[in-house]
């Protein structure tokens, strides 16, 4: 009785489940056996792993929305174009991103031993030696311009989300937003000649002077993100607070900031992350030295950018040792910024509000 | 413990908007006292106005005299932090801390001014409070978890042990049933209903049954038109509000022909 029903069908094709899966691994094998022709006709030098990965998506998804018209109609043929659009896209992002990594460590991993994190270059003509300096300044300055950057930028959000009203707050913003924009040379330039001014000494280098250079690229993006994270916070919460009797400032140093907090942390730790990798300020405020220097407030101060930079463009008459320090420490480089989001991740998963299960 | 609130003459404005005009009212001691009214009519920002809550928005303000005891709250040189102490509020959403644990919600008041306070009074005073938020069976065994963990109205029961626990002279409550199911609404009814025998207390309330039901005294507050000041039209016992109240827009709004 139910089949006799007449009326519009709700059925209508449907491709297997995994057909799309399927049809990617078709498309890519298509469009690897086309490169590997090439390559073995002698069109192109190596075999184009990206060039085959690439127009394989493009052929899926090309294929998957031809398909999917025949078998399931035009709606889903859509759906399965714009799917495989965003997957490409996707693909497309990570490329560039897996082809970093691969290189770095491919090239890094020869000097990745045990004296390239004991030694400096110290005395050190071709092979051997370390960067035992380099991270040693790297850790320090960043540090130190963590801890200038911030109070300040904590501070500086606070009182906008919390006090400022009207025209200095305005005016707060908008100095913040300019801020955001200055040329990582120029705050360079600034703690250059601030350093020069002071101390009359007019080829001034010292390693703290490339922490108030990194912390002026610092502090508006402190302020940006503490800001965005403190607006977060229920404004019940505050008022809960202030309804019982609890004067304005603890109810943000008790209420506000612990609520705020995980945010708050991830926020700065990102921001050490993006100044970590400076190098035009540090090579004009702490110079470059092969030789260990402990002490930020006295003396040049070697970073591991800058030891990429020199490393890469005053090799010595052997080119080979120098280009391999360079590699070993940009994979250095890049697993502090690495270790950094971890942590930045456990200490958010660590202060975030206790959410009910 | 409780005291009277006269109002004088009260404006509130925000900004330049004035939300309530002219108001006029004595609340008594002891007693339960209703605020009802259309949305917009001011109910809210009026009691926002008796523990100072109300300038804590940007560009508010007060204008006209409340008298806690005879004491003007607005009056030059009161602290608005000392006023709160005395006058504990209860707001619409549920609103615990969500970093804290049910045992320091309810300490809340205590911990977040710095004072210290013994283990035993602590536990003590947790034990009070949550007694007198009728909650203390239900969360006695996990006052070490947090305290989102808990339902809608547990939430809103710990925030009336949260307010009490500091030792208020008034209660205000801001529509503290609109977002629970009948069941909490009736359990914080029942609380209501005792905490009168210790507190002043005022609630703002959508639900006219609910007034009937809890208060002693209702307040009918009215606006003529969107963007006009809210204003007081009536205020007598709950009963006489209910029954024959003398303006014709009460027994309206009462009756349900409009609101």
């Amino acid at each position: 009785m139910v089949l006799s029903t007449p009326g519009p069908a709700l059925h209508s094709g449907a491709l297997p489940r995994h057909s799309a899966l399927g049809l990617f691994a078709l498309c890519l094998a298509v469009t690897g056996t086309l490169f590997l022709l090439l390559l073995l006709s002698g069109i192109t030098p190596a075999y184009n792993i990206a060039g085959a990965v690439f127009f394989g998506l493009v052929l899926w998804a090309a294929t998957i929305s031809a398909v999917s018209f025949l078998v399931e109609g035009s709606r889903r043929a859509k759906d399965r174009l714009v799917t495989a659009l965003v997957c490409t896209s996707f693909g497309v992002a990570l490329l560039p991103l897996i082809s970093l990594v691969f290189t770095v460590v491919t090239n890094g991993i020869a000097r990745f031993d045990g004296a390239f994190f004991s030694e400096s270059l110290r005395n050190i003509i071709g092979p051997g030696g370390g960067a035992l300096h380099a991270i040693v300044g790297t850790l320090e300055i960043t540090l130190i311009a963590a801890l200038i950057s911030v109070p300040v930028g904590l501070l500086t959000a606070i009182y906008l989300v919390e006090y400022g009203r009207g025209a200095v707050a305005r005016a707060i913003t908008f100095l913040v937003d300019v801020m955001t924009g200055i040329p990582s040379i120029v705050a360079g330039l600034f703690a250059f000649a601030l350093f020069q001014l002071l101390t009359g000494d007019p080829g001034i280098r010292l390693g703290f002077g490339g922490s108030i250079a990194l912390s002026v690229l610092m502090v508006p993006i402190v302020v940006r993100s503490s800001e965005e994270m403190l607006k977060l916070v229920p404004n019940e919460l505050r008022e809960a607070s202030l309804a019982l009797g609890v004067p304005n400032w603890l109810t943000v140093g008790k209420v506000v900031l612990p609520t705020a907090l995980a945010g708050i942390v991830t926020g700065v730790m990102l921001a050490v992350a993006r100044v970590i990798g400076e190098t035009a300020p540090l090579l004009l405020i702490a110079g470059y030295t092969d030789s260990m220097n402990y002490n930020p407030f006295d003396q040049r101060m070697m970073t591991l950018p800058v030891y990429v930079y020199t490393q890469y463009t005053q090799p010595g008459t052997d080119v080979q040792p120098y280009l391999e320090r360079a590699w070993t420490a940009s994979l250095t480089l890049i697993l502090i910024v690495l270790a950094l989001n971890v942590i930045a991740r456990l200490i958010a998963r660590f202060f975030a509000p206790k959410l009910p299960h | 413990m409780s005291k009277r609130i006269t109002l004088k003459d009260l404006d509130a404005y925000y900004g330049s908007f004035r939300a309530v005009e002219g108001v006029t009212l004595t609340i008594e001691p002891r007693s339960v006292t209703a605020f009802i009214g259309p949305s917009g009519c001011g109910k809210s920002t009026l009691l926002r106005t008796l523990n100072r809550m109300h300038e804590v928005v940007p560009g508010a303000r007060v204008e006209g005299e409340v008298l806690l005891d005879g004491r003007d709250l607005y009056a030059p040189g009161v602290d608005p932090v000392l006023v709160r102490r005395q006058v504990g509020m209860v707001f619409q959403r549920p609103n615990p801390f969500p970093t804290m644990t049910i045992r320091e919600n309810v300490l809340a008041g205590v911990k977040l001014n710095n004072r210290r306070i013994a283990k035993a009074d602590a536990e003590e005073l947790t034990e009070r409070s949550l007694r007198g938020a009728n909650l203390w069976n239900e969360v006695k065994d996990r006052l070490n978890l947090p305290a989102n963990g808990l339902s809608g109205g547990q939430q809103q029961r710990l925030c009336i042990a949260r307010a009490i626990a500091v030792q208020p002279e008034v209660l205000l409550m801001d529509e503290p049933c609109s977002a629970l199911d009948p069941i909490s609404t009736l359990a914080i009814e029942d609380l209501i209903e005792e905490l009168k025998q210790d507190y002043t207390i005022v609630i703002v309330t959508h639900n006219m049954q609910q007034a009937s039901r809890v208060s002693d005294r209702t307040a009918f507050f009215n606006i003529a038109g969107t963007g006009t000041p809210g204003r007081l039209i009536e205020y007598d016992d709950t009963r006489v509000m209910f029954s024959r109240p003398s303006a014709q827009a009460t027994e309206d709004y009462v009756s349900g022909r409009f609101g």
